[in-house]
């Protein structure tokens, strides 16, 4: 696998070629950057994002720890408020909960309990999300149990370019910032990225389609397949669907989505997660009290079921996940609405 | 179980009435409140909508065939007794009403025999026909439609069920082409504005409305004259020329004048106007303010709300007072009823209701019937003095001719520039004389001219 070094030309990458790619340049470009997690060293990362880092960059920067997310996020913290850039990885999004003090009662809360004299510049990368067969422990999403938290900045990009260009930005964050990375999306994607460092700015949502029938709005995996279903419903029905990649769940990019409601008239919301207290819920109440007399039908959302986990059994899994025909066909009815 | 539908009394004078067109054919399944038939009398043309649901199971009458009111003209077989045999026929009773004949649901009018109201009504994917009353309004819909001072009701649909969407307000203002705005002298915007032909003329020839291709063409015509041309009459043309001759001619016509100051009301309702547009929908016009002086001065002069019969002057109980709205190729005077019960706001929202459903010929029987007096605006048109006819069966009909500033003596002997409005009166000289009738003009004078920015709506 290349590792590519601040080239000037874009070059075709998948989604895991893009986080490993950037995770290079930063080890390179800047001393303050470390790695740490489970596997990372030797191993490589489970997905092999690291492979090769160890040895390039020596085991000062490459910390393969124990399985011990708590200890993982509280050194981190500690590293990041004197000084340090580290990207803290969790193996599986499903295993952060011992994590959740550190990240929610000290990472959080570091620059408001010191008044700003410290600050936590530290990312938390983790794969998210099903569609793997990767059942109890391996298909979670977890946005919305930090989205509640101020404090916390969270990403959620889809592209390889935003892979890189976020990553970036999180790096270069004064402040803790969770950065999910679909799991699903790792090879399934490829795309375009751009060589040199940049940065996609955290907060800014991007129109992926436009159109004016209805806005579809979405984040990860869920993207790529509303995009191929208003893509679709162009195609052999000519209807105008925007489609809008959120990219940064918190903050949220209020503007480009209330612009596109107040253009289309309807909001969609797509995600994986739950749809109970889900960040649908909060687009969905954002765009409620900012642009109700804009709304030409009920806000809706198409997300995940309410059930504890994602099962096994690949019928549980399929009922789990969001199918491309199920967003056709809800984008269907809202634009028919 | 069957029921048999009768031929509708489409208005209080109407005996009879004749098969336009029917919608559906024998053996087609029939929603209830569906239009399924097209009738149409010497008045109206209206769609009847079925009173129960099931298959039409037999005609009775043929399209073309008139009949008189509450002659059976189909049989409609409930939906639970459909998938039995047909029953035998029984032999079609022209003349014999039913012992119980079915109510008919209140039809859907157009005035000039025009397109039908197909989209109000849309059909489901499973087949079942919703109507558009059961779906709300979302909330861009309400504010485009204020915005555009447009009446919702008065728009047919194409959403799910029927219901009216945000795209639907902007392309039935695309369609008329402008949004009234309450700047205009005239109370009635919409009504003399040219794009009346264009909406009449281009529904009647949509593909969904064949029916009476020879009147619609009549219509046409009327509304784009040639000269050396002559254009056949439509059956409203000839209902209005028959209604004008026998007012002439049984009515002696009496005339009567008067200027009234209307600075003071005029400045009033420039004040209240966008606050009004915002908060109704509606344009805040004179006309309300007209309205409620004339309810005012036929409160004092009752006479002016009688009627002449063999049998007496009957002063009608009701105030209720027609709203005469030229339209391109016909006239049409919707009622306010008990308009002595309205405010100046319920007035405006009430008149404002009325132009617009008449603009979408969507005026139903009831709107039309009921009249006590008539108020007509040829003001709107830019008249300062008119002589109208009186519609038939009432006692006057009162004119707001065009506002025009002039100078004016004032009380203490100053000149000053006021907003000053002709208002005339036709009466029937066999029912009022000149007294009252000069009592009554000098009332209106008065209510309108004691009205300024102090009162309330």
């Amino acid at each position: 696998m290349a590792v590519s070094v601040s080239e000037t030309t874009s070059t075709v990458m998948n989604n895991v070629e893009a986080v490993r790619a950037t995770l290079h340049d930063a080890l390179k470009s800047d001393p303050r950057v470390l790695i740490m997690g489970e596997d990372v060293g030797p191993r490589g990362n489970v997905f092999l994002i690291t492979k090769g880092f160890l040895d390039e960059f020596g085991p000062q920067r490459i910390l393969d720890t124990p399985l011990a997310e708590a200890s993982i996020i509280g050194i981190a913290v500690g590293m990041a408020m004197e000084g340090l850039r580290p990207i803290a990885e969790i193996q599986f999004a499903d295993f952060i909960y011992p994590a959740f003090n550190q990240i929610v009662g000290e990472a959080a809360k570091t620059r408001y309990r010191s008044h700003g004299d410290f600050t936590c510049p530290l990312v938390i990368r983790t794969p998210y999300g099903g569609g793997v067969r990767g059942s109890l422990s391996h298909s979670v999403s977890i946005e919305a149990l930090f989205y509640h938290v101020p404090g916390l900045k969270i990403v959620a990009p889809s592209t390889p370019a935003d892979m890189k260009g976020l990553l970036n930005a999180a790096i270069d964050d004064p402040d803790p910032v969770i950065y999910l990375e679909h799991k699903k999306t790792y090879r399934l994607i490829k795309g375009e990225v751009p060589g040199g460092h940049y940065v996609v700015p955290i907060g800014k949502a991007a129109v992926r389609k436009e159109g004016h029938q209805l806005t579809v709005v979405s984040y990860g995996l869920n993207v790529h397949q509303a995009l191929e279903a208003a893509n679709q419903l162009d195609a052999e029905e000519s209807l105008k669907i925007e489609v809008i990649d959120l990219r940064s769940i918190r903050p949220m990019d209020k503007q480009t989505i209330l612009e596109s409601v107040r253009k289309t008239r309807k909001l969609l919301i797509v995600h994986e997660d739950n749809k109970f207290g889900g960040v649908g819920a909060e687009i969905s109440a954002m765009v409620a009290e900012e642009a109700l007399f804009d709304l030409d039908a009920p806000i809706a959302r198409l997300c995940g079921p309410d059930v504890p986990a994602m099962g096994y059994a690949l019928p549980l899994e399929e009922a789990f996940m969001i199918s491309t025909e199920r967003m056709k066909q809800r984008m269907r009815e809202m634009v028919k609405f | 179980m069957s029921t048999t539908i009768t031929m509708p009394q489409l208005g209080e004078s109407v005996t009879e009435g004749t098969v336009a067109q029917w919608l559906k054919s024998v053996g087609d399944s029939v929603e209830k409140y569906e239009a399924f038939v097209e009738v149409s009398t010497d008045k109206v043309n209206a769609e009847v909508p079925s009173p129960a649901t099931g298959v039409l199971r037999q005609i009775l009458v043929k399209e073309g065939e008139t009949v008189p009111t509450g002659t059976p003209i189909a049989i409609i077989e409930d939906v639970a007794a459909a998938g039995a045999p047909a029953p035998s026929a029984p032999e079609p009773a022209r003349t014999t009403p039913p012992a119980r004949p079915a109510p008919p649901a209140a039809p859907v009018l157009t005035t000039n025999g025009a397109a039908r109201s197909a989209g109000a009504q849309t059909t489901t994917p499973s087949g079942a026909v919703i109507s558009s009353a059961s779906v709300h309004a979302s909330p861009a819909v309400r504010k485009l439609a204020r915005e555009h001072s447009v009446v919702i009701a008065a728009i047919r649909g194409t959403g799910q069920n029927g219901r009216v969407t945000a795209e639907d307000i902007l392309a039935h203002v695309r369609q008329r082409g402008f949004t009234p705005v309450p700047e205009g002298l005239g109370a009635m915007p919409y009504v003399s504005e040219a794009f009346h032909a264009p909406t009449q003329v281009a529904g009647a020839g949509a593909p969904a409305a064949p029916a009476a291709p020879a009147a619609h063409g009549a219509a046409a015509m009327y509304a784009n004259p040639q000269f050396g041309q002559t254009i056949p009459l439509t059956s409203v043309r000839k209902i209005i020329a028959e209604r004008m001759v026998e007012s002439k001619r049984t009515a002696p016509h009496a005339w009567s004048m008067v200027e009234v100051d209307v600075t003071n009301v005029w400045k009033w309702r420039a004040r209240e106007k966008d606050a009004f547009l915002q908060q109704t929908g509606y344009p805040l016009t004179l006309l309300p303010f007209m309205l409620s002086a004339v309810v005012e001065a036929i409160r004092q002069n009752p006479l002016l709300n009688a009627k002449w019969t063999a049998e007496g002057i009957h002063v009608n109980a009701e105030i209720s007072l027609g709203v005469a709205i030229g339209l391109e190729t016909n006239l049409v005077v919707p009622v306010i009823r008990n308009a002595d019960r309205l405010s100046i706001k319920g007035l405006a929202i009430a008149a404002g209701e009325l132009i617009e459903k008449a603009r979408r010929n969507r005026l139903s029987v009831d709107d039309l019937q009921g009249g006590t007096f008539t108020v007509n605006n040829v003001g709107a048109n830019g008249s300062v003095a008119s002589a109208p006819i009186i519609n038939g069966g009432q006692a006057g009909i009162v004119t707001m001719e065009t506002v025009v500033k002039r100078p004016v003596v004032t009380k203490d002997d100053a000149i000053a520039i006021r907003s000053m409005m002709n208002v005339c009166l036709s009466l029937d000289h066999r029912v009022i004389d000149g007294l009252i009738a000069s009592r009554f003009l000098n009332a209106v004078k008065a209510q309108l001219e004691a009205m300024g920015p102090a009162g309330t709506l």
